[in-house]
């Protein structure tokens, strides 16, 4: 199938006061219609500012352009005209964030603030506007949606105010929902009430949804084609049962082996050692080689590429690939 | 002193070296600007031991109160009635202010946040020894060789004692605030989600560096956590809490296997498992019940599967179900 986005050889670069760094390097991927495709990663992996970047979102003094081709509906959305961008921006991609609390107006009821795309995309008048907020708000599942959709937004708890965030996001119809750990601040009863929505939602309106998060778990929950990052590249690409009964890059490996278990008693966790290096700090090869357990010589001096593991996989550890290969 | 009664006392009946009886607290606030004062119970009647040597898990979801609890266990705030009794001494109550003086050197607090509880403008060796510096007595040797000691005891070079808390990654400063802790040799540590601000690879070396240090100094925790698998990684006992109530505790395997309480076994039931063929039950509905002027009966009642009217009635007292297992609920 022809995929609905398509990122290519997308890099971002910021200016600190250690100079350029590189968040994310050389970064390729593609979502299908109705794919959910999950992007994990811990701090400093470049899975947020892979998304911001899609809908170009980052402020411009402090990053250098992006480089590379975000293409969509035909188009590289990285030289389109801002007017056009804003088109497409919460009208056919739409994205939620990690806090539904600063991502929400304190000042204006939740009626304006579903409305405000409706009106701008969708040329509604305000009364039908209105209406339609209260219609998003029980698609959301929000209890009493009609007296709801006046009130603030301190009003309701971190969960309802996702579903509000959602309903905001849903309100024009996107083709794409890009989810940036949008169940992370919220707590684990309520977190699984979200991702039911999403997954209801996502059927029901046949949209394609980038769910980036830290948590395994969720990712095994959610996504059909999982994408690791690390420090800023793309490790690994997988089908996501793929990806968890048989991880070939060895960052994905200690990952896995290091999350404390629910169902098992585990003595003592294998822990990766040393830190997520400083995104500043010059990794000359390989970014994981200080810290992975089968580093041989040419890591530490070649950026190694993503090679390919198997059917729909890739992994960016020619070492361990060749090792899988000769061993089936 | 007045409080020598309760040393006695204390030493006698058990290893306990931690025991909190009907405790609660009450915050005062008023709803909205000028509007009626209301009274928010954070924590409502619990009870629970830990023994010498051992880890209490105690976990929740925001506003369950068990930070709350942690901070009271270690007289950072008072109680306003029960009874808490650490190493014997009864720190509530009348003679409860020079009971804690006494014990007070024993007790110490990791916090969450690793940034915000290490001073930017102190360098780490001076974070590190400011407790020993406010304790007193110490050259200036000694405090020295104390801090280089701490550091390596944590995993750290020596050599960080003249660098600032900004040079360090979470999980660094996470081990200098635990450092920190260390310093005047405590029995007993409160760690307030120590590891829930860090990423997944750094939390298995902070978990197995707790561990090490228990083992090696024969630590008792309690640590406070909302991850169910960060508590089963550490914890010898785990007590779940809800809108201010204990529901259930119960040795770690038991809880884990065998949960009682429909909280416990909904918690248990919606936490994403890294194992993408599990198929989750669709979630618990409802959210958690505020705590300002709660309604009588189980505070679980309006989202539980299984409530019974007695449920929305009458508040279920704990019950012991089995060895070292209590559940507070009407089912049993």
């Amino acid at each position: 199938m022809e995929p609905l986005l398509e990122v290519d050889d997308l890099t971002v670069r910021f200016r600190t006061d250690a100079g350029w760094m590189t968040a994310v390097d050389r970064v390729s991927l593609a979502v299908r219609p109705g794919e959910a495709l999950g992007i994990v990663g811990e701090s400093g992996s470049g899975k947020s500012v892979t998304a911001l970047s899609i809908l170009r979102l980052h402020a411009a003094p402090t990053t250098r352009m992006p480089t590379g081709r975000i293409m969509y509906g035909g188009r590289d959305m990285l030289t389109l005209p801002a007017r056009e961008m804003r088109a497409i921006r919460g009208g056919e991609i739409a994205m939620i964030f990690q806090d539904p609390m600063s991502s929400l107006n304190p000042v204006l009821t939740i009626a304006d603030q579903i409305g405000e795309s409706l009106r701008l995309h969708q040329g509604l008048d305000h009364a039908a506007a209105r209406q339609r907020a209260i219609d998003l708000l029980d698609l959301v599942r929000i209890p009493d949606a009609a007296r709801r959709v006046d009130e603030y937004p301190h009003r309701l708890s971190g969960g309802m105010r996702q579903r509000v965030m959602i309903a905001i996001a849903i309100a024009c119809r996107p083709k794409l929902l890009i989810a940036d750990e949008p169940t992370t601040a919220l707590d684990v009863t309520i977190q699984a009430q979200i991702l039911d929505l999403l997954r209801d939602l996502q059927m029901e309106l046949g949209m394609s949804v980038i769910l980036i998060t830290h948590d395994m778990g969720v990712i095994a929950e959610f996504a059909r084609r999982v994408m690791v990052m690390y420090a800023g590249r793309v490790v690994e690409t997988a089908p996501v049962g793929e990806l968890f009964r048989r991880p070939v890059h060895p960052y994905t490996d200690g990952l896995l082996s290091a999350i404390p278990k629910l169902d098992v008693d585990v003595r003592r966790l294998p822990a990766i050692p040393g830190s997520i290096p400083d995104p500043t700090a010059v990794i000359l090869g390989c970014r994981y080689s200080p810290r992975c357990p089968m580093v041989q010589a040419a890591c530490r001096t070649e950026v190694p590429e993503l090679v390919s593991a198997g059917p729909e996989r890739e992994a960016r550890c020619p070492p361990r690939v060749a090792m899988l290969g000769a061993v089936s | 002193m007045s409080a020598a009664r309760g040393h006695a006392g204390g030493r006698v009946v058990s290893r306990s070296i931690v025991k909190v009886r009907d405790l609660v607290k009450d915050f005062h606030v008023t709803r909205g600007r000028g509007g009626p004062p209301a009274v928010l119970r954070a924590v409502n009647h619990i009870s629970f031991d830990i023994q010498a040597g051992t880890t209490l898990g105690l976990v929740g979801e925001s506003g369950s109160g068990k930070s709350t609890t942690g901070r009271l266990l270690v007289g950072l705030i008072p109680a306003s009635s029960g009874e808490i009794e650490l190493f014997g001494e009864t720190i509530t109550g009348g003679a409860g202010a020079p009971a804690l003086a006494k014990v007070r050197s024993k007790l110490q607090f990791v916090f969450q946040d690793p940034h915000g509880s290490l001073n930017p403008r102190m360098r780490v060796g001076d974070c590190i020894a400011e407790p020993i510096d406010i304790a007193g007595g110490w050259s200036r040797g000694d405090r020295n060789d104390r801090v280089s000691e701490l550091l390596e005891t944590v995993g750290l070079p020596r050599a960080v004692a003249e660098r600032f808390p900004h040079e360090f990654s979470g999980g660094q400063r996470q081990r200098i605030g635990i450092a920190r802790a260390l310093a005047l040799r405590p029995d007993f540590v409160v760690c307030d989600e120590p590891v829930s601000a860090l990423d997944v690879s750094m939390q298995a070396q902070i978990i197995n560096l707790l561990l090490d240090l228990q083992e090696k100094l024969g630590l008792s925790y309690l640590f406070i956590a909302h991850d169910l698998a960060v508590v089963r990684s550490i914890a010898t006992d785990v007590a779940v809490m809800y809108a201010g109530a204990l529901v259930e505790q119960a040795p770690k395997t038991v809880l884990y296997s065998a949960p009682q309480h429909p909280y416990t076994q909904a918690l248990l039931e919606a936490v994403p498992r890294p194992d993408p063929d599990r198929v989750r039950s669709a979630a618990l509905g409802g959210e958690v019940p505020s705590i300002l002027n709660p309604p009588p009966g189980c505070a679980f009642a309006a989202r539980c599967p299984q409530a019974m009217d007695v449920c929305r009635v009458d508040r279920p007292a704990p019950r012991a179900t089995g060895e070292g297992h209590v559940v507070a609920c009407h089912l049993y």
